[in-house]
């Protein structure tokens, strides 16, 4: 087991590492995104809410590689959206790492939408409605009251991100490619190994490496919300 | 203070009207369960919404529907004790004492030491809130309320949630905040006998309707509204103050019309005590009425009767200026001859004074 640290060659050092990067990244980008909308869509009636909620679950029912294809037609450099960035921010993100980070946060905004936005509807409300006749103005009540009781869940909901962005795949290829050492992440790595004759025991040691990771991951969540469910503030 | 309330709220299909003015520093709303009285301090306090009509406080006003004013829940300073004590459980009961309190920074009257010894719950401080008793939880949702500082503090049927025993472990501490914090109070309840120990004022409210409001006594022998005072197994109240304590644990409470009996292992020498005797308690003498067992009887003079449920008649007794009613049967009355201006003695057992749970 001590051995599977030394024995990653640079190339799936860059793999594990740029992995971290992008589902590290793609989960905080879209905390405050995805906390938005689980409390939009708890929260609120209006017209559209159907075709909102439709929206956002959209990536988890389409095919990945359909949505890394329609990233890459809205985002490539020749794509209206990816055309306009590039313009405006000089930013591309075809066939770039940073595009890694928008798929893997695109795939995984369903799930921790679900996950925040239950802990939402979960809460007693009669709590708010205490909180404001002790002198809390609604803002105070959501950021007292609402956001500490949603904690396990935001929890949850950041983890699952995580765990999604972190074995992204067919999104992710079809978007950014497989470029060693710029987008190649560990799924990617993994299905190289395997195209090539002796590839084996590499796929083995990034299969090791994504074991250890999710699992630090679920540990860590665990201790978070446990931690969420006893931190009472003094 | 002066409470003026004047409105017409709709919650789902159910129609409350009400209209009051309190000046009274404890204003109970009595009625019936389901008679709209929840409603009505929701509305007061601003977490719904009439459809028609005017609250304020001291002249300001807090909500308006022809001026289009609402002043929002945490705006208008009026504290609210739930049925469930709603505490919050991310926070520990110290975090929950101090929620209301950090915001009421500048206008703060509320000492939190004064209170939380108030309430008996320095030593619940630290624990968390999962831990308490219905009893306890109570208690610091009370002093939550009254550390915001507000300047009314709404009551809903605070012992609702609790079962009897924690009614007496809580109702002593709601009397001593009533006398020794200078806030008004606006209580409901449908328990008699919660309204007769904490209220000087009380608002009647049945089907949704306020249908009579003023002091507690004129209330409970205002012959209107006596066949639902009279449901609610009201009764009325005598003050008095104890005078002795005998030797068999009996008090003996001094009032203008006689001296009263009674067996409460609460009460203190010296002090004034309200003493609620429901009708149906209450017997008659005309003449000499020696040979009874009856202790307590008080010089009475009859000021009316009033028919009640047959065949029943509700006879009013004013003892000394205190309001009395007892309950007869019609043939009784006929029997004794009893009619207004009539002196008599109003009896009452001891063994049906003092039972404060009754209900």
């Amino acid at each position: 087991m001590a051995d599977i640290f030394s024995a990653l060659t640079p190339a799936e050092w860059d793999a594990v590492i740029l992995s971290l990067r992008v589902a590290s990244l793609a989960t905080v980008l879209s905390l405050p995104v995805g906390l938005v909308l689980a409390v939009i869509l708890a929260r609120t009636r209006f017209p559209g809410h159907l075709v909102l909620d439709g929206l956002v679950h959209l990536p988890l029912v389409m095919p990945p590689v359909v949505v890394g294809y329609l990233l890459l037609l809205a985002l490539g450099r020749n794509g209206p959206l990816g055309a306009f960035l590039e313009r405006t921010t000089g930013l591309v993100l075809a066939f770039d790492w940073t595009g890694a980070v928008v798929a893997a946060a695109i795939m995984g905004l369903p799930l921790m939408v679900r996950a925040i936005r239950l802990s939402c509807e979960g809460i007693d409300r009669r709590l708010e409605s205490a909180a404001g006749t002790l002198g809390a103005s609604p803002p105070a009540v959501f950021f007292s009251i609402t956001l500490p009781l949603m904690l396990p869940g935001i929890i949850a909901g950041a983890v699952l991100m995580f765990a999604r962005a972190l074995g992204e795949f067919g999104a992710t290829i079809t978007f950014v490619g497989n470029i060693r050492g710029a987008t190649q992440t560990i799924p990617s790595a993994i299905y190289e190994n395997l195209q090539v004759p002796g590839g084996d025991p590499a796929a083995l040691r990034l299969t090791v490496m994504a074991v250890i990771i999710a699992f630090a991951a679920l540990l860590l969540s665990e201790a978070l919300a446990r931690r969420a469910r006893r931190g009472e503030r003094r | 203070m002066t409470l003026s309330v004047d409105i017409a709220v709709r919650v789902g299909d159910f129609d409350l009207e009400t209209c009051f003015e309190s000046t009274g520093r404890v204003t109970s709303l009595f009625g019936r369960s389901g008679a709209g009285k929840t409603t009505a301090l929701s509305a007061i306090a601003g977490l719904v919404r009439p459809h028609r009509g005017r609250i304020a406080i001291d002249g300001e006003v807090l909500f308006d529907r022809d001026a289009r004013i609402s002043v929002p829940v945490h705006r208008r300073r009026i504290g609210f004790v739930f049925q469930e004590a709603r505490l919050f459980p991310h926070r520990t009961v110290h975090g929950n004492l101090i929620y209301g309190r950090r915001r009421a920074r500048g206008r703060r009257w509320a000492d939190y030491d004064e209170v939380v010894d108030l309430l008996g719950i320095r030593d619940l401080a630290p624990r968390r809130t999962a831990g308490l008793s219905g009893g306890e939880a109570q208690r610091v949702a009370i002093a939550r309320a009254l550390l915001a500082s507000p300047r009314l503090l709404l009551l809903d049927e605070p012992l609702a949630a609790v079962d009897v025993a924690r009614r007496n472990e809580i109702l002593p501490y709601l009397e001593t905040i009533r006398d020794r914090l200078n806030i008004p109070i606006v209580h409901v309840s449908h328990s008699a006998d919660e309204v007769m120990r904490l209220a000087d004022d009380v608002v009647l409210i049945d089907g949704g309707r306020s249908v009579a409001s003023g002091p507690l006594n004129d209330i409970f022998a205002h012959p209107d509204v006596l066949h639902l005072t009279a449901q609610l197994d009201a009764g009325t109240t005598l003050e008095a103050k104890v005078i002795e304590r005998d030797a068999s644990g009996l008090c003996h409470l001094g009032h203008p019309a006689g001296t009263l009996v009674v067996h409460d292992p609460a009460l203190t020498v010296g002090a004034t005590v309200r003493i609620r005797i429901r009708a149906r308690d209450v017997a008659i003498g005309v003449g000499e009425t020696d040979g009874l067992s009856i202790r307590n009887r008080l010089a009475a003079r009859i000021t009316a009767i009033d028919e009640a449920q047959p065949p029943f008649v509700d006879v009013r007794l004013d003892c000394a200026g205190d309001a009395l009613v007892a309950r007869i049967t019609a043939e009784a009355a006929r029997a004794l001859d009893i009619e207004v201006g009539r002196e008599v003695t109003a009896l009452v057992k001891t063994a049906a004074i003092g039972n404060r749970d009754s209900d």
